[in-house]
């Protein structure tokens, strides 16, 4: 169910990022290109981390930044991006994150059984650690494909 | 008794928190209204327990003692040991 989401468009892995900012901004990166959201739904997670602290860190290593479906989602989305050696997202348990997914949903109902799917997949940490030791964007989806 | 789960939005983190709630309660025959919302809206007198992140717990304004605060919220078994001893506390 998850691969409907979680494809060769939606998923990436890159070794190292600057910050949360870069990582959540290449996270979003396929997203917005194909219009399921718009820069201010980026914008509005950034000022919402600003004002409340990373609310969005679920779990060691985990973050699931989103923000309002009327700050800037256009249709349902998901995005997913590995950072091979971690980033910090200020979080004070769960740092630092290697796995972020970028939820975007476009009501409140739409995308229950996305997470039900993720919290599913977030829950099983032997296949969490192998998307966390994941070298390429194949060895991520193999685990994905099976959510 | 009310249950509300709160995370920065209201509708990702808290309802994934939510559903383990709900699985926690049923586990622990439990009877009460689960919930979710954003941090914005979720004031004391809304439900009689919160549940959120530390990263949240200190802005949010909640009397500690209708507060569980979670590390981790995937992990179904840090819940359910939270909860287990804030109801041994009523």
């Amino acid at each position: 169910m998850l691969a409907k989401w979680l494809t060769q468009q939606t998923v990436n892995v890159v070794e190292s990022v600057d910050d949360w900012k870069q990582a959540i901004r290449l996270c979003a990166s396929p997203l917005l290109e194909n219009n399921a959201i718009t820069p201010a739904y980026i914008e509005a997670i950034f000022q919402l981390h600003e004002t409340i602290g990373p609310y969005y860190v679920l779990a060691p290593g985990i973050a699931m930044p989103h923000a309002r479906p009327e700050q800037g989602v256009n249709r349902l989305g998901l995005s997913m991006l590995l950072v091979k050696k971690g980033v910090k997202f200020n979080s004070s348990e769960n740092d630092p994150v290697y796995l972020i997914t970028l939820l975007a949903a476009n009501d409140s109902s739409s995308h229950v059984d996305m997470l039900t799917q993720l919290a599913a997949l977030f829950a099983e940490s032997k296949d969490i650690e192998t998307i966390f030791k994941a070298q390429d964007r194949e060895q991520v989806l193999a685990v994905i494909n099976r959510y | 008794m009310k249950i509300m789960a709160v995370c920065g939005s209201g509708l990702g983190s808290s309802f994934m928190v939510e559903m383990n709630t709900k699985k926690v309660l049923k586990k622990l025959a439990i009877d009460a209204e689960v919930t979710h919302a954003d941090l914005a809206s979720a004031t004391p007198d809304q439900a009689d327990l919160f549940i959120m992140t530390k990263d949240l717990a200190a802005s949010s304004g909640i009397p500690a003692d209708k507060l569980v605060v979670l590390n981790n919220i995937i992990d179904i078994n840090e819940l359910e040991a939270k909860l287990v001893e804030h109801f041994a506390k009523q």
